[in-house]
């Protein structure tokens, strides 16, 4: 296992690429103005810019599908800093958790135009699943059913359903699509619902528990984003902020609450460093690694977040401000693909630390 | 200056040296001698002084190979301070005379080091600190009380913290030396912890001379040298490197398993979230090595400090939650004068009341909150109203 923690000079220079595009592209302005305008499945502008115009999507198609091969430790990068802007496009959807599901079965024009951007796709799951899914019947190359709050499906050209006897594709346009009002409306849900949709056996069903766990992994650096932003803002405010004649940040009762969410912010990036290490080097430990991750990410998100609302005071409870935004993508992420109890009920099994004795 | 050595010129040396100097029948202190003269004790110090101007981490390579082969160690547990905090500062901001006398049997374990800063009215205000240190022809004399002294009792020379002038403002008043233990004036007088062991001292200085060719760094820099021995502190106390379950959530884990019928729900998510906790801070600690591979300790070494004592805390309660009335069991409340520390040692309730310590050892966790808070996140200090003037005239 690759035990290097720290981050290289090739990821440090997509790092500030990325940021630096989003920073243009995705302020936290058009982000609001997303959310308030309401109705949309994810901003395509940014989106062609992203996966088409930077050739991110690609990151873990391989090569021969005309992707990069499973840069694990980039795709983490581009996931960070996306949670950082808390952007609206479907990169860990698509490029992410679906692109994994496919690779491990034999689709190479499917990857080919995952890669390329020009199609996304989503994990038809939904959001909050952490174990095995429920299968929807299928029979004579049809599928039939309903999942229930599905992330990003509702923009995307291909659904990947966990049927009975196989991982299935089917046409996003083929299934009926009814959209949630979500905590979080910067990632879209939806209902899905299948009538004798077409349906093409694409992976078996060992591709869903798989790709669950990237998506736990790669959840956490988004949470990592997420928490990072919050802190630095909130630094920010108090550092500037002033009453009672000195910036709120000299407070020691501030300080010191600040000062224990960089060192948890510290360790869940080590945590999720570690985990995205384990995946580039074949994951050997990736069950636990995936489950740590999304315990720590998920818990130093959210506490970012509600520390940011907290801290900004009057301001951070209103719609002008951004913190809401991330306050809410935190606490959904932190329910998406298994809340932290959850992976410590699966932890506990994994490193044989049970409740009942065997 | 790019290292010269690779890890592969590092193997053939340490071979080179092992096939001269067989582990099992040479002595062990003319081994260890031997050793460090051969550059091989501490790889990143210069030649000469034990090291080989190699890359910090390539060390775990020279001590594997030599654990691997049976080779007697230098005790680092006794000589914690030392290797820790007195040799990082005296590599720093010593004089290459101060360099070649105390390195050598420092890392041999010859001469065990300890380090007298905190004072009865100067701990979280280390600054504050009071022992007088009077310039008398080539030598200092000194006056004051230390405490809180790990191996005083057994040490031959002590990092000692001393004001110069009192009438300077507290930090721009302070010098730094190094004090030989066994000078006339100096009183060492077992100080009995909580845990029933006195693991510390006080120290009593009576008109203890010094000379001046003891002083490390100029007069008045005491602060700036000092701050080298306290990150390197706070790097020592939280960053060793253990596998997974290891240290005190392995002590957890073991009880844990060994006791299924005192098993409930609400022990079972405490341990699986201090398991969590303790394995993110191991692989944090683990991030600032590598990070320490490629330079000096910052203020990172604080946060792993930190959260080490939250959790040896926490995982220490929690196991005497486990263990109920089992583990209030004590080995003995007798005064003993332990050498090496072993926070995971001895009975349940030693744990739980040596944690304690964590927490204040090695600055305290509210200061190490203040300095992340200020040097790391950039937050203003509080207003202050003992910097600027005269240490003299500070309320005491």
């Amino acid at each position: 296992m690759s035990d290097e923690l720290l981050e290289s000079a090739d990821e440090r220079e997509l790092r500030s690429g990325v940021r630096e595009m989003l920073s243009a592209e995705c302020p936290w302005q058009s982000v609001l103005a997303f959310v308030s305008g309401g109705g949309d499945a994810f901003d395509p502008k940014l989106w062609r810019t992203v996966a088409t115009g930077m050739g991110l999507a690609g990151l873990l198609v391989p090569e021969a599908q005309g992707g990069s091969g499973a840069q694990w430790r980039a795709a983490a990068v581009v996931v960070e800093e996306l949670g950082r802007a808390v952007a609206p496009v479907p990169y860990l959807s698509s490029a992410v958790v679906a692109t994994t599901a496919l690779g491990l079965g034999e689709e190479p024009s499917l990857l080919g135009r995952l890669a390329s951007g020009e199609l996304t796709a989503a994990l038809a799951v939904p959001y909050g699943l952490w174990s095995a899914p429920r299968l929807l019947p299928v029979s004579a190359g049809v599928v039939n059913g309903t999942v229930r709050g599905v992330a990003d499906a509702l923009g995307a050209g291909l659904l990947l359903v966990p049927c009975e006897d196989g991982l299935y594709a089917v046409d996003g346009a083929a299934a009926r699509r009814t959209r949630v009002m979500s905590l979080d409306e910067t990632r879209p849900l939806c209902d899905l619902e299948f009538t004798a949709a077409p349906a093409r056996l694409v992976a078996s069903l060992s591709a869903v528990p798989c790709a669950l766990r990237v998506a736990a992994t790669l959840m956490a650096a988004e949470q990592v984003g997420l928490a990072s932003w919050c802190l630095d803002t909130t630094v920010a405010h108090l550092r500037s902020r002033l009453q009672f004649g000195r910036p709120v940040g000299s407070f020691q009762a501030l300080k010191h609450r600040l000062a224990d969410l960089w060192v948890e912010l510290t360790q869940a990036r080590s945590v999720v460093a570690y985990a995205v290490a384990d995946l580039a080097s074949g994951g050997d430990d990736a069950s636990v690694a995936a489950s740590l991750a999304k315990i720590v990410g998920s818990e130093v998100a959210v506490r970012a977040a509600e520390e940011c609302v907290q801290m900004h005071g009057g301001i951070g409870f209103t719609w002008e401000h951004p913190a809401h935004l991330y306050l809410k993508r935190a606490k959904a992420t932190s329910v998406a693909y298994g809340s932290p109890d959850r992976h410590r009920a699966r932890l506990a099994t994994l490193v044989d630390l049970p409740l009942e004795a065997s | 200056m790019a290292s010269l050595i690779t890890e592969a010129s590092l193997r053939s040396r340490i071979s080179e040296f092992l096939a001269a100097h067989d582990p099992a029948s040479a002595g062990r202190l003319a081994f260890l001698r031997a050793r460090f003269d051969a550059g091989l004790a501490w790889v990143h110090f210069p030649e000469g002084l034990g090291g080989l101007g190699a890359g910090r981490a390539l060390q775990p390579v020279v001590d594997e190979a030599f654990a691997a082969a049976g080779a007697p160690d230098n005790r680092p547990g006794r000589i914690g301070i030392g290797l820790g905090m007195a040799a990082p500062t005296v590599l720093a901001h010593g004089t290459p005379e101060q360099r070649a006398r105390w390195l050598r049997p420092l890392w041999t374990g010859e001469e065990v080091w300890c380090q007298l800063f905190s004072e009865p009215g100067a701990g979280s205000d280390l600054a504050g600190l009071g022992t007088r240190a009077r310039r008398d022809g080539d030598d200092w004399v000194l006056d004051g009380q230390k405490v809180w002294t790990s191996m005083a009792h057994v040490a031959r020379w002590a990092i000692l913290l001393a004001r110069h002038d009192p009438s300077l403002p507290k930090h721009a008043g302070l010098t730094y030396f190094v004090l030989d233990m066994t000078a006339p004036g100096v009183e060492v007088r077992p100080l009995r912890q909580l845990t029933g062991e006195a693991e510390f001292n006080e120290v009593y200085l009576t008109g203890v001379r010094i000379p001046d060719e003891h002083r490390l760094g100029e007069v008045g820099e005491g602060w700036k040298v000092a701050q080298t021995t306290l990150m390197n502190e706070r790097v020592s106390i939280g960053g060793g490197a253990l596998p997974r379950e290891g240290g005190m959530i392995g002590v957890l884990a073991k009880a844990w398993r060994d006791n299924p019928a005192r098993r409930t729900p609400g022990l079972h998510d405490t341990v699986m979230r201090l398991w969590v906790r303790a394995e993110a801070a191991r692989l944090t600690g683990l991030r600032v090595r590598q990070q320490l591979a490629a330079g000096a300790p910052g203020p990172d070494g604080s946060a792993v400090k930190l959260s080490f004592a939250t959790l040896n805390q926490q995982i220490s309660a929690a196991e005497l939650d486990l263990l109920g009335d089992e583990g209030l069991r004590r080995d003995s409340w007798a005064m003993g004068r332990p050498e090496e520390v072993d926070f995971t040692g001895r009975d349940p309730g030693y744990r739980y009341l040596r944690a304690k310590g964590n927490s204040i050892e090695g600055g305290t966790s509210e200061v190490l909150r203040n300095i992340i808070a200020e040097r790391v996140l950039g937050l203003p200090a509080e207003p202050r109203v003992d910097t600027r003037v005269p240490w003299k005239d500070l309320p005491r």
